[in-house]
């Protein structure tokens, strides 16, 4: 499905990404991820055409999109979910919906997407994406956009930061509607174990280069004493205090 | 009526038919057609130009349509129409002026508006200005409003400048009783070499009275548009004004909102923002499919509506 050869990106004197190659396969749903800092995002955003390479070739679908616009991408089936969701004045949450969606949709079909993000359509249907919504509020409607679009390969840049913990479990089975739906591939940059456990497969950036890649059952047990998931990191930070004081 | 007289009653009034309730429709300075209610009044004016009209107390879900049509260059109507909406009455209001000017000389139209609501009186006002016309000739609109709010009235009041005229200059006053509350929304939208100056005085001057004015405008081009506005608090009230612009090519805003606190319990804000389109606005739409064009028009669409 999607195909990186040799991907190079330089900001400021700064090597980010260093030859990265990837292969990602249809219907798959893959997590990328590593330390901050060591490309994730940019990869995300030269996918989506938002950053262009210095070098290297991106296919998707056989294609070569190198060179191809944003929207060109999006119409040839890529989605992006921002790690910031965008506000704007004026656009309520269905127009956002319908856009993504590509026509006018029923309200009942709105409805259901916005209910899967955990969100009351009566009550938010209308409401502007404006920076009167909190920022939970904002991710889930991003996400409700990824859904409604239904691409081919759909990508979220850290969909976790900034949600809460109830719609981070839902946010799981989110992805698991998208994946059994659409039958698409997943592209989702985490640190998050609870979201590597779902994962087919998981690709290790570090450094700005692809250091592991392959199935979640062969990953993550090597990764584990590389970088540390969040919650683990936590509980390993509270068990040693709470043994500190214990002691 | 002709197609083109149709054209701008469509755009300015919604109106394809002979509307519901109460209207007077006024042409090249002349009225066209009339009709009254039980409720509500229309009545000639013997002193100047213009219209009275006058609402029964507890009148409820009745309309008035007032539009105004110039068709003709070389046209300077200047109209005052008086509104006296009685206690406990709930209407709405339709207003507005639509300009065709296919001549070389200025179609100008400059309507005074007085509303006087009594005691509990609703009123919802709709107005809208748009101009048109293969001709040279300037179309010029220069609305004034005047709001006289009686003890616990409340008016809403949607004022939008959809298109084609070359040059504005649209004046609110407002004062202000006990419990009463005005909400003002404008929408401007100004292209090619067009100016717009928008300028609201409201006095709060009875306790608990409140406004909100929003303003969101957009000048294109070469377009140049001005946001004055003062909001005195009087008397213990609360006090809102935002004033969002967005400029594109060289278009120009200048926002000047001031708010003037003549008592202690006085609350008021201003709020004003003048940017271009945000880069991330138009990446975003265009990762959902949009062309940049099109998701230019997304935002400015959503902006002003």
């Amino acid at each position: 499905m999607l195909e990186l050869k040799d991907i190079c990106f330089s900001r400021d004197n700064k090597e980010i990404l260093k030859n990265v190659n990837l292969k990602i396969d249809n219907n798959k749903m893959v997590v990328i991820t590593g330390p901050n800092g060591s490309g994730k995002s940019t990869l995300a955003k030269i996918i989506m055409g938002i950053e262009n390479p210095d070098s290297g070739k991106i296919i998707f679908e056989g294609k070569d999109i190198t060179n191809l616009s944003i929207t060109e991408r999006a119409k040839s089936g890529i989605g992006f979910a921002f790690q910031q969701p965008v506000k704007f004045k004026g656009l309520t949450v269905r127009d956002l919906i319908e856009i993504s969606a590509g026509n006018t949709m029923k309200i009942c079909d709105a409805c259901d997407i916005l209910a899967d993000v955990g969100l009351c359509a009566q009550e938010y249907l209308n409401r502007e994406v404006n920076s009167e919504l909190s920022g939970g509020e904002l991710k889930r409607i991003e996400i409700a956009m990824l859904a409604a679009k239904k691409s081919k390969l759909t990508i979220f840049d850290e969909p976790e930061a900034g949600i809460d913990l109830w719609s981070f479990n839902n946010l799981i089975d989110v992805f698991e509607k998208m994946h059994d739906d659409i039958k698409g591939s997943i592209m989702v940059i985490s640190h998050q174990e609870r979201i590597l456990n779902i994962a087919d497969e998981i690709v290790l950036i570090s450094n700005g280069k692809v250091e592991k890649h392959g199935n979640r059952e062969e990953i993550l047990p090597q990764i584990f004493g590389k970088i540390k998931p969040c919650h683990k990191l936590e509980n390993k930070e509270r068990c040693s205090k709470g043994g500190a004081e214990n002691g | 009526m002709d197609k083109i007289e149709k054209n701008l009653l469509k755009q300015i009034a919604n109106i394809e038919k002979t509307p519901m309730g109460a209207y007077n429709i006024r042409e090249n300075g002349k009225g066209i057609a009339r009709n009254t209610t039980a409720n509500i009044d229309i009545i000639t004016k013997n002193d100047k130009p213009g219209i009275d009209i006058i609402i029964k107390p507890n009148t409820k879900n009745e309309s008035v349509h007032i539009p105004v049509i110039l068709t003709q260059g070389g046209l300077n109507d200047l109209v005052y129409n008086d509104f006296y909406i009685g206690e406990n009455a709930d209407v709405v209001i339709v207003a507005g002026c639509g300009i065709h000017n296919s001549t070389c000389d200025t179609a100008q139209h400059d309507g005074i508006h007085t509303f006087n609501l009594e005691r509990g009186a609703k009123l919802k006002y709709i107005e809208k200005h748009y101009g048109e016309g293969e001709g040279t000739g300037e179309r010029i609109l220069n609305p004034k409003t005047i709001i006289n709010l009686g003890e616990d009235a409340s008016m809403e009041m949607e004022s939008v400048q959809i298109k084609g005229v070359t040059s504005t200059i649209r004046e609110t006053f407002a004062n202000m009783e006990k419990g009463s509350s005005l909400v003002v929304s404008e929408r401007i939208m100004t292209t090619g070499k067009q100016t717009a100056k928008t300028i609201f005085d409201v006095n709060l001057n009875g306790k608990d009275s409140s406004v909100h004015v929003a303003s969101r405008s957009v000048a294109e081009d070469d377009s140049v548009q001005e946001f004055k506005s003062n909001v005195k608090g009087n008397n213990k009230c609360f006090g809102h004004v935002e004033c969002d612009a967005i400029i594109m090519g060289n278009g120009r805003v200048i926002s000047d909102p001031m708010i003037e606190a003549n008592n202690i319990d006085a609350s008021l804000i201003h709020e004003a923002a003048i940017g271009k389109i945000a880069g991330e606005q138009l990446t975003k739409l265009m990762t959902l499919g949009l062309t940049e064009k099109e998701a230019e028009e997304q935002i400015i669409n959503g902006f002003l509506k």
